[in-house]
């Protein structure tokens, strides 16, 4: 039997390596380019407090396998570790934390290397920075010391690596995430739906011929052929017949869209066994969403608009292809074609001429794209062109993080926030909008440096922070909240934290969909949570 | 639970707009009669009354066994916070009833593992898993509680023993075996169930027997439901109390099934790479039967997929087929990671341990019984309450309304139940006032029934607001009530 069956199979072609079956599931969100970001990064954690939050992290990031891992902690395992956190055990009381952990987390994936600090030879978190291989990025939990604090930040600046500090207490966390500058992506996976692009309104001359060709003598085409026109010929056919009917304008008010909607439904072919023709059907539902000119998105806005602080910044291959697309945009009042065309009822052969129109004019605007870069490089810069035409076709969907950092104070953005979140509050009820989770953030400020305090001790510090958020009953709530959890997790809060945290942490270094900007509140006792600016 | 494709959930819906309402109270929920979930004398803790109280974080921890390494649980589930409703707190009581409960956690997989960590962490010392799946290699990126030693080995089995030897003094036992083996006896025994499943059938078969199992005598007979699903960098936790909230059948058309692509196109114009794999899926192979059967985890068979796809895709210049994208498609494979299921397995045991403990309110009472969850685009929740409908199949006492064309034959409208977002059923049987128009089962009923197959609905005598009654052998103990309503669908 076995014989049989190997006679009649080829031999695999392409089938997946080890590798590519044990990550599968991942790669389909950020393909080899992203695991191969991940395989190269070199992670910190700085524990400290109960220490779950950020070792729950580290699991979700040493399973998808991210290249190495250390954690600096110099607590050792009591009794209450084993309460909280799930990747030590009772052999493990009295012993180095930080090295326990990296054991139990050692197991989750060979491919993964990681050590526990302080050890024999590197015993301060001062050596640790310096002895290290750069790392990609820095976690640290709450509380944590000042001096700490100041040796992470100023590695952060210098070496310009992300830091997130991480804080969990009881129901409650946050973490924040502090990117040295503005962080630009491109690669930001949109929703398919809303990527589609198709120039209706503005067809070059080849898209124009080919629908001409195809529709010209329309009522003349056999029942196939009319039933198996894509919606973008019967779109463009009678966008014309329309133009020639209003003084060669195109409908763009609603009521003329919706006009013009009936018109495209009116002209299917009714005198079949369906009683209609699916092209139609699917030309019809594309009125109102591809009969528009999109206004420039308001995330490539804030990329063309940005001001450049660093002149080494200003020439990595992301902003000299920005700024060509700049260019384009204002030479030829759009952006780059991306070039993909949705799937629609079509005969196989037509649907891909089309396709390969759209792909050629792609191909034409990456080409400009390409030369203006060029020609603003020099010599000496490669740009890859791998690089421009990822960039053209999510142009519509570039995203840049942090792009305004650094103008005002933490404390007085803080106060800013704060004014604007209780005063959202006060008309909640009305906007049916969810309250502000601001006032945990805020409770949780002051255990950030100690392991705990009462009640009227954080309620007191909060004034400090915010003049007057003492009044406010639910900042009150939040203290006594943050008051009943004594600086200790919860093992829940502190895996669903450390699962976000991770996906951040993916995010930032696959350089794949969008990080938050920059402050994530979770309220685990009423289950959500909240993105600010802080 | 899983069958051959492996997502650790179903796809998550957008918010719907007729389905969702905002976070307002429900007069509803205060008449609530008194569903047992824990002790002898609590009602579900947190009642439209409760005020926040002054705190009491000064208040006494009462931990059981084991104090100093529960010290960080017990500070919160001993302890009122301001939040408690007090008047269904009783923090003395609390870490032991805790210790007596039984939980059922229904999957080992990407959410299952995390869901029995995150328990045991959470105090709870009497666990059982069902799962009937063995552990593939591509699980070892999320189900962190196995090896690839333990590739081919139950998960059930395999998840259980590790978690027990890693947090002493828990138990779990673990079920190598299908959710339907078991019967309602089976499931009285819990108090709390907690769902990692990736299949909406296996959802919707434990929603109903918990439905079916409550008995307003009764008070242990409501059992609280915790659902999870997550698929990439999404995913939704949702809580049903059985009667009281919104159940999985009223949310069913959040979960709207895929449209199938159009026989026609896969046979003769295809114009997608997947197109050209779902005609060597659905077409080429039952005409070349290269294997017996299809065994979509052996390579091979997928190679074989593959290699036909390729080639038809060649034929129609049709670029993108990868061994990759055939698995994928033929598999229905469903991107996972492990941060995500982290978030969605702590939000579900989050709730379990306040409706066990009363600590703190929880999803589902009074209002804002699910909570949505998306890190594509930044981070975004959203959690509203899904209303309980009338018309519920599963719930509800009203029949549901489906729009009919009286032309249709009884074929097309049993095709119909498949596709509807609203029910879902695959092989549903049909009857009306009493009389059999069409039954699936057994064989000789079957043929019995055919003919009716191709008469149309005014032909067999159905009329406009007529109920009909459909059953479907993926839910024995259920008969779906719908109203017809004629017009065109």
């Amino acid at each position: 039997m076995t014989e049989i069956v190997m006679s009649q199979t080829p031999p695999i072609l392409h089938g997946p390596s080890e590798k590519e079956r044990k990550y599968d599931r991942q790669l389909r969100l950020w393909a080899a380019s992203g695991q191969a970001a991940l395989e190269s990064a070199n992670i910190l954690l700085v524990n400290s407090g109960a220490g779950t939050v950020g070792v729950e992290t580290l699991k979700n990031l040493v399973l998808p396998g991210i290249g190495r891992f250390a954690i600096y902690d110099d607590a050792k395992v009591e009794e209450a570790d084993l309460g909280v956190n799930f990747f030590l055990d009772s052999d493990s009381l009295g012993r180095s934390r930080s090295q326990s952990q990296t054991g139990f987390l050692l197991e989750l994936n060979p491919e993964v290397e990681g050590a526990g600090y302080p050890n024999e030879d590197i015993k301060s978190l001062e050596s640790l920075l310096a002895d290290s291989p750069l790392f990609t990025l820095i976690m640290y939990t709450h509380p944590t010391s000042e001096e700490y604090l100041s040796l992470l930040e100023s590695y952060g600046q210098q070496h310009k690596t992300p830091l997130v500090a991480i804080h969990s207490a009881g129901f409650y966390s946050y973490f924040q995430i502090n990117l040295p500058g503005a962080f630009p992506i491109v690669d930001t996976h949109p929703d398919e739906t809303a990527t589609t692009d198709l120039r209706l309104l503005t067809p070059w001359p080849e898209l124009s011929a080919f629908a001409k060709e195809l529709a010209n003598d329309i009522d003349n085409l056999s029942d196939f052929e009319h039933g198996h026109l894509p919606y973008v010929v019967i779109l463009l056919h009678y966008l014309e017949k329309w133009k020639a009917d209003h003084n060669g304008s195109y409908p763009s008010s609603y009521k003329e869209k919706t006009e013009f909607r009936r018109l495209v439904q009116g002209a299917a072919r009714t005198n079949n066994a369906e009683g209609g023709e699916e092209n139609f059907d699917e030309a019809a539902a594309a009125v109102l969403k591809t009969l528009t000119i999109p206004s420039l998105p308001s995330g490539l806005k804030e990329v063309f608009e940005y001001q450049h602080t660093d002149p080494v910044e200003q020439r990595s291959s992301f902003w000299l292809i920005a700024d060509a697309i700049k260019q384009f945009y204002e030479k030829h009042q759009c952006l780059p074609l991306p070039g993909k065309v949705p799937d629609m009822k079509a005969q196989s052969k037509v649907y891909i001429q089309l396709q390969n129109i759209y792909k050629a004019k792609a191909r034409q605007d990456g080409a400009e794209i390409v030369q203006t870069v060029k020609a603003a490089a020099g010599d000496d810069h490669q740009v890859d062109p791998a690089e421009v035409e990822l960039f053209c076709k999510n142009a519509a969907f570039v995203k840049l993080i942090n792009a305004t950092g650094g103008k005002i104070s933490r404390a007085d953005r803080l106060r800013e926030v704060a004014a604007q979140e209780f005063a959202n509050d006060e008309m909640a009820e009305m906007t049916l909008s969810p309250l502000s989770l601001l006032p945990i953030y805020l409770a949780l400020q002051p255990t950030a440096r100690v392991a705990s305090a009462t009640a009227d001790e954080i309620v007191a510090q909060i004034a400090k922070l915010v003049p007057g958020a003492d009044k406010n009953e639910r900042v009150v709530q939040a203290a006594q909240e943050v008051a009943r959890a004594e600086g200790g997790e919860l093992h829940n809060i502190a895996a669903l934290t450390g699962g976000m945290v991770a996906q951040e942490t993916i995010k930032i270094i696959t350089k794949q969909y969008v990080p938050i900007d920059n402050t994530c509140i979770f309220d685990g006792i009423h289950s959500r949570a909240q993105i600010l600016r802080l | 639970m899983s069958s051959t494709n492996e997502p650790d959930s179903t796809t998550v819906a957008e918010p719907d707009s007729d389905t969702v309402t905002a976070a307002e109270p429900e007069p509803n929920t205060v008449i609530i009669t008194d569903p047992n979930l824990i002790g002898s004398e609590t009602v579900y803790p947190f009642g439209p009354t409760a005020e926040p109280e002054a705190p009491m974080a000064s208040a006494a921890v009462y931990p059981a066994s084991e104090p100093t390494r529960w010290r960080y649980l017990d500070q919160i589930r001993t302890r009122p916070g301001p939040f408690t409703n007090p008047e269904a707190f009783d923090g003395k009581t609390v870490a032991e009833n805790m210790e007596k409960m039984k939980v059922l956690v229904i999957g080992a997989g990407g959410l299952g593992c995390e869901l029995l960590k995150n328990l045991a962490m959470s105090g709870f010392k009497n666990i059982h898993v069902i799962d009937m799946d063995t552990i593939d290699i591509s699980n070892l990126n999320r189900q962190f509680l196995f090896r690839e030693s333990d590739v081919g080995k139950s998960k059930a089995e395999v998840a259980a023993a590790f978690v027990e030897r890693r947090v002493k003094g828990v138990k779990i036992t673990p079920h190598n075996c299908k959710i339907q083996d078991f019967d309602e006896d089976f499931y009285m025994q819990f108090q709390i169930v907690v769902c990692g499943l990736d299949s909406i059938e296996a959802r919707r078969w434990i929603n109903a027997t918990l439905v079916n199992m409550v008995d307003e005598e009764v008070e242990d007979s409501y059992k609280p439901l915790i659902d999870g699903g997550t698929e990439g960098f999404k995913g939704q936790t949702r809580v049903v109390l059985p009667t009281v909230t919104s159940c999985i059948e009223c949310q069913l058309d959040m979960h709207a099934p895929r449209a199938a692509v159009p026989l026609c196109t896969l046979a003769s114009i295809p114009r997608q790479p997947e197109h050209c794999v779902e005609w060597a899926h659905v077409i080429a192979w039952d005409q070349e039967k290269p294997f017996p059967q299809l065994d979509k985890d052996d390579p091979e068979h997928i190679t074989w997929l593959y290699q036909k796809a390729l080639a038809r895709a060649e034929e129609f210049n049709i670029a993108g087929v990868t061994y990759a994208l055939t698995q994928g498609v033929v598999k229905n494979i469903i991107p996972a990671i492990a941060a995500t299921n982290s978030v969605i397995a702590a939000a579900c045991c989050n709730e379990a341990l306040k409706i066990a403990s009363g600590c703190a309110p929880y999803l589902g009472f009074p209002d804002n019984n699910y909570m949505m969850y998306s890190g594509n685009d930044s981070i975004y929740t959203y959690t509203f309450n899904h209303e309980r409908k009338a018309d519920c199949p599963v719930c509800g006492t009203r029949a549901r309304e489906i729009t009919v064309d009286p032309s249709w034959t009884l074929k097309e409208l049993v095709e119909s139940f498949a596709t509807r977002p609203e029910a879902q059923l695959k092989k549903p049987s049909v009857r009306a006032e009493g009389k059999t128009l069409y039954m699936q089962s057994p064989p000789s009923l079957e043929e019995q029934t055919r003919p009716n197959l191709e008469k149309t609905l005014t032909e067999l005598g159905l009329a406009e607001g007529q109920e009909i009654g459909v059953t479907d052998p993926a839910f024995a103990t259920v008969s779906f009530k719908f109203k017809l309503k004629f017009g065109q669908a």
